[in-house]
């Protein structure tokens, strides 16, 4: 394992971390938009380059702005109890028990998977063809839930402004 | 003598013997609809009693002309009409009626003194305002006496005896507002019960040997020829024959209903009645049922004789009697006596009368016992008559002394009561046995001759004869303080109106005619009822021994008118100073004054005893029984908590408790459900996290 | 450095850790959209998970594990879009956007 994994793996647990003790809301957007950027350099590291600039497109240019702006028109203020929940230690535990059955299960059967390091020869032909070839389906189906998601989202936002108040 | 002709029996029922129910059945059909007019209807009432009561008068003359044809053309009349009122298994319940001499002459007595007294009423009882009310209950007794006369069935006569007593006991209570009334009532129907006890287990005794309710019923019956043989031959107890049993227990019965001793106690009190019941129901009918039945069962009491008495002639020197007879004798013998001393002694114009019924009652049956049949029924016909006009002559008196009764109190009534005075003159010497003249003295006298020819048993004829110097001193004594003298009571005495003494009148002819049946030289009533020819003939009057009983029971009255005057005529002592006999003679006086002690005898033994008991019963019941329902109800009470606790703290408890637990089971599940979304956050990943260890785990290599 | 056993373990560690922290932030901070952030960190290491899973494992030129890579991030984006729509709803209504006073579904 290279150096290069290890800082981009610190860069992003770091920036999740980060997201999760921080008690502004805009600085906790902010450190998980940095563990975004992590992980598509962590795509790239894999020879995912699609699905690394397919990452930082998507999910820094878009859902990030999206939740900075649900942060914007929300406007909480920090509650008096404090920004934990009341039983945070039984999240912690719950989130540290899952980790330890996934690790687990990652170092007890990483020895029966066969791996091979050549890197693949993909091109972004070949995931264009196969979009449409093999998984036309799917891309169908995500398109009309993209429109569904957008036309709901604007209705679920919207009706309370005329209905509502 | 007479010719032994032997009757032809008549058995076949004639015309009029098929409506002889009528007879006692139209005055109670009177006595039906008077019951339910209202009290001012009184000229309907009385007119309906009076007017029924004389169409059984007319239909019991023509029955009793019947019978008269049938006996002057030699036949035995005996007609019966039965029938069976109903079945069950093998035996009948019989009901029927009977016409032969003995309820001939007894119908047309009832009728007749029944009529003239009901006339009587409407003058006493003008007055009172239970007129209707009284109508109805006289009419009730009339027909129920006619029904005990003419039963055929002993079932039926007891019935209208029963009806007979209720009757007594409406009428004795009439005045009911007075408590010595009500109590005289009640005594009479007690003391009357205790003797239809024994009538009835006679009864049943009867049924059971002969298995027929029936009198007469063509051979069958229980007093025909074939019964009495099988009867005679049973033992019952004490050397009795079962005949003599029965006849006993039927007697018993009787004595009760006539007064005899000692079951005499009712009918001196039952003098709190109007004075025309006393006359009509304690004087001529009702206490003369007794002596009626005895008469009517008498084949069955003399049964077991060699020679049967009801056929014998007079002067027959027969001896034999039966065991059930000679009881019947000494019983009515010492009554006689025991109430004539009483009656000396009284000074209730009513009472002394009361008591000279008892003592006359005991003549009759010493008469039935000694001489038959014909004997005790011909002195009861003239008793009726002349007891009747006493009592009516008694209650005149009493009306025109506005109400008094005291005799002491009264007094020189033959000047301002003339016609009561005459009547009632012949009435007592009809009572006391005055010679030749009067009714009373043909009867009497046959009582005495039957008693001196009985034989063996001499002591009746003794205790007869001083029973009739005691009659004759104590009537004495009664009209002596009532009519002669001075007047000692307080407002002035007035004759009765006319209705009260044309009765008067009529009874008193009678008191005297009916002598003349029953003389020696003519004894046209013995040989009615004993259904043999009868002959006028002087020669009947040369009876050996005969002359010398006359005399000897006219010499007794004499004695006794005599002795009586002396002591009480004419004087007028004032009600404050004792008798003449009380100053003299205490220690005899007062003895008689209280009755012989017999009501305080019964009160010291039976009634103390009642009370007794009543007391002990109810100490039981709410001491002994009250406590063990009061035991029984506090442990029901007990196991009633202890299930109310079971209920409340084990069953609801454990109910309550499981109730609550699910509750707070659903409680504590519901928290689940916070409504926050982190916790539901949490339950999934909790979940999948232990599917995936149990997925991980299981495909371990 | 120690080395791991492999270096897709490593990047499988990685993407646990990741989703740990995901989840614990999901089910720990009190503010709405923060949930919304655990859950788009735990739509990322599941990525991670097919992408690495796509290089390391057998047949490559499949695809597979990309393709799912790429609809995953396309879904993550309408759900994300969707759920903040929501939040800022429930905000209009309840005026908050803390999690534990929003219970009106409990019971």
């Amino acid at each position: 394992m290279t150096i290069v994994f290890y800082l981009l793996a610190a860069l992003t647990l770091a920036g999740a971390l980060a997201a999760f003790l921080l008690r502004h809301l805009i600085h906790a957007a902010l450190a998980v938009t940095v563990s975004f950027a992590g992980l598509a350099l962590l795509f790239l590291s894999l020879d995912a380059q699609f699905a690394g600039f397919a990452q930082i497109l998507i999910y820094i240019g878009a859902v990030a702005i999206l939740v900075v702006f649900a942060i914007l028109l929300t406007r909480a203020d920090i509650p008096k109890e404090g920004v934990f929940s009341r039983s945070w230690l039984v999240g912690l535990i719950i989130a540290a028990g899952v980790f330890a059955v996934l690790g687990w299960a990652v170092l007890e059967s990483i020895g029966g998977i066969p791996q091979q390091n050549l890197a693949p020869a993909i091109s972004v032909h070949d995931i264009g063809s196969a979009l449409v070839g093999r998984y036309v389906l799917p891309l169908e189906i995500v398109a009309l839930l993209l429109t569904s998601a957008t036309i709901g989202a604007v209705i679920v936002a919207m009706h309370e402004r005329e209905g509502g108040k | 003598m007479q010719e032994a002709i032997t009757f032809a029996p008549l058995t076949a029922p004639s015309s009029i013997a098929r409506i002889l129910w009528l007879i006692p059945a139209l005055p109670m059909f009177a006595a039906g609809i008077i019951a339910f007019l209202k009290q001012p209807h009184r000229k309907v009432s009385a007119a309906l009693a009076i007017g029924s009561l004389f169409i059984s008068l007319l239909l019991s003359l023509v029955a009793f002309a019947h019978v008269l044809a049938g006996w002057s053309h030699h036949s035995a009349v005996r007609e019966t009409v039965n029938f069976t009122w109903f079945r069950f298994g093998s035996s009948t319940v019989d009901l029927g009626w009977v016409l032969d001499p003995l309820a001939a002459i007894m119908i047309v007595m009832v009728c007749f003194v029944g009529l003239l007294i009901f006339i009587y009423s409407t003058g006493y009882m003008a007055h009172d305002e239970n007129f209707t009310r009284f109508f109805c209950f006289l009419s009730l007794f009339a027909g129920a006496m006619l029904g005990v006369v003419i039963a055929n069935s002993i079932l039926l006569l007891f019935m209208c005896w029963e009806l007979v007593g209720l009757t007594s006991y409406l009428l004795i209570g009439f005045w009911y507002q007075k408590p010595s009334a009500a109590a005289a009532a009640k005594k009479a129907f007690l003391t009357t019960r205790v003797g239809d006890i024994f009538f009835l287990l006679g009864i049943v005794w009867l049924f059971a040997q002969t298995g027929t309710l029936l009198f007469y019923d063509s051979g069958a019956g229980s007093l025909e020829a074939s019964a009495l043989a099988s009867l005679v031959t049973q033992h019952a107890a004490f050397g009795l024959t079962a005949t003599g049993a029965i006849g006993l227990l039927i007697f018993a019965g009787a004595a009760g209903k006539s007064g005899q001793l000692p079951l005499h106690v009712w009918l001196p009190d039952a003098m709190e009645g109007p004075t025309p019941v006393s006359a009509l129901i304690h004087a001529a009918t009702m206490v003369a049922a007794g002596v009626y039945l005895v008469a009517r069962v008498y084949p069955l009491i003399s049964a077991g004789a060699p020679a049967v008495h009801a056929s014998v002639p007079l002067g027959n020197n027969s001896t034999s009697t039966t065991a059930a007879l000679i009881v019947v004798t000494w019983v009515g013998a010492i009554t006689a006596v025991f109430a004539a001393l009483i009656a000396v002694a009284q000074d209730d114009i009513k009472r002394i009368l009361a008591y000279s019924t008892i003592s006359q009652l005991g003549y009759m049956m010493a008469g039935l016992g000694l001489g038959g049949v014909a004997v005790g029924m011909f002195h009861l016909i003239t008793h009726a008559f002349f007891k009747a006009l006493l009592f009516l002559g008694a209650g005149s008196v009493i009306h025109g002394c506005h109400e008094e009764q005291d005799v002491r109190r009264m007094g020189g009534l033959r000047v301002d009561m003339p016609l009561t005075f005459a009547t009632y003159a012949v009435g007592m010497l009809a009572l006391c046995g005055f010679p030749f003249v009067f009714s009373g003295f043909w009867s009497k006298d046959g009582i005495l001759e039957a008693a001196h020819q009985s034989g063996a048993i001499q002591g009746p004829f003794y205790l007869l004869a001083f029973g009739a110097l005691l009659t004759a001193f104590y009537m004495t004594r009664q009209v002596s303080y009532v009519f002669f003298g001075h007047w000692r009571g307080h407002a002035h005495a007035h004759e009765s109106p006319r209705v009260m003494t044309i009765p008067l009148a009529i009874l008193a002819f009678f008191a005297v005619a009916l002598g003349a049946i029953g003389t020696p030289a003519w004894p046209w009533f013995r040989a009615f009822l004993n259904g043999i020819p009868a002959k006028f003939a002087l020669s009947g009057f040369s009876e050996p021994g005969l002359w010398l009983l006359i005399l000897t029971s006219s010499v007794i009255v004499f004695l006794g008118l005599g002795f009586g005057w002396r002591l009480y005529g004419n004087k007028s002592p004032k009600p404050e100073t004792p008798d003449v006999l009380e100053a003299s003679v205490p220690w005899l006086w007062t003895p008689l004054r209280h009755r012989l002690y017999v009501d305080e005898f019964y009160g010291a033994t039976f009634i103390a005893f009642y009370y007794w008991w009543a007391r002990v019963a109810d100490w039981l019941d709410r001491r002994l029984w009250g406590g063990i329902v009061g035991l029984v109800a506090w442990l029901f009470g007990l196991w009633a908590q202890l299930n109310r606790l079971l209920d409340t703290y084990w069953v609801d408890g454990a109910f309550d408790k499981t109730c609550e637990e699910i509750s707070s089971g659903g409680g504590l599940l519901a928290r689940v459900e916070s409504g926050r979304v982190q916790g539901y956050l949490r339950y999934l990943a909790v979940g999948v996290v232990v599917l995936a260890a149990i997925l991980l785990w299981s495909f371990r290599p | 450095m120690t080395a791991f056993p492999s270096p897709l373990a490593g990047y499988l560690l990685v993407a646990a850790l990741l989703f740990a922290i995901g989840l614990a932030g999901a089910l720990v901070r009190r503010n709405a959209i923060l949930v919304l952030i655990g859950i788009e960190l735990m739509l990322n290491a599941a990525n991670l998970n097919l992408i690495a899973f796509w290089r390391y494992g057998p047949n490559p030129q499949l695809l597979t594990g990309l393709m799912f890579a790429i609809f995953s991030i396309a879904v993550a984006a309408a759900e994300a879009a969707v759920g903040l729509g929501l939040v800022i709803s429930i905000y209009r209504h309840a005026h908050t956007t803390d999690l534990d006073h929003i219970s009106r579904m409990k019971g």
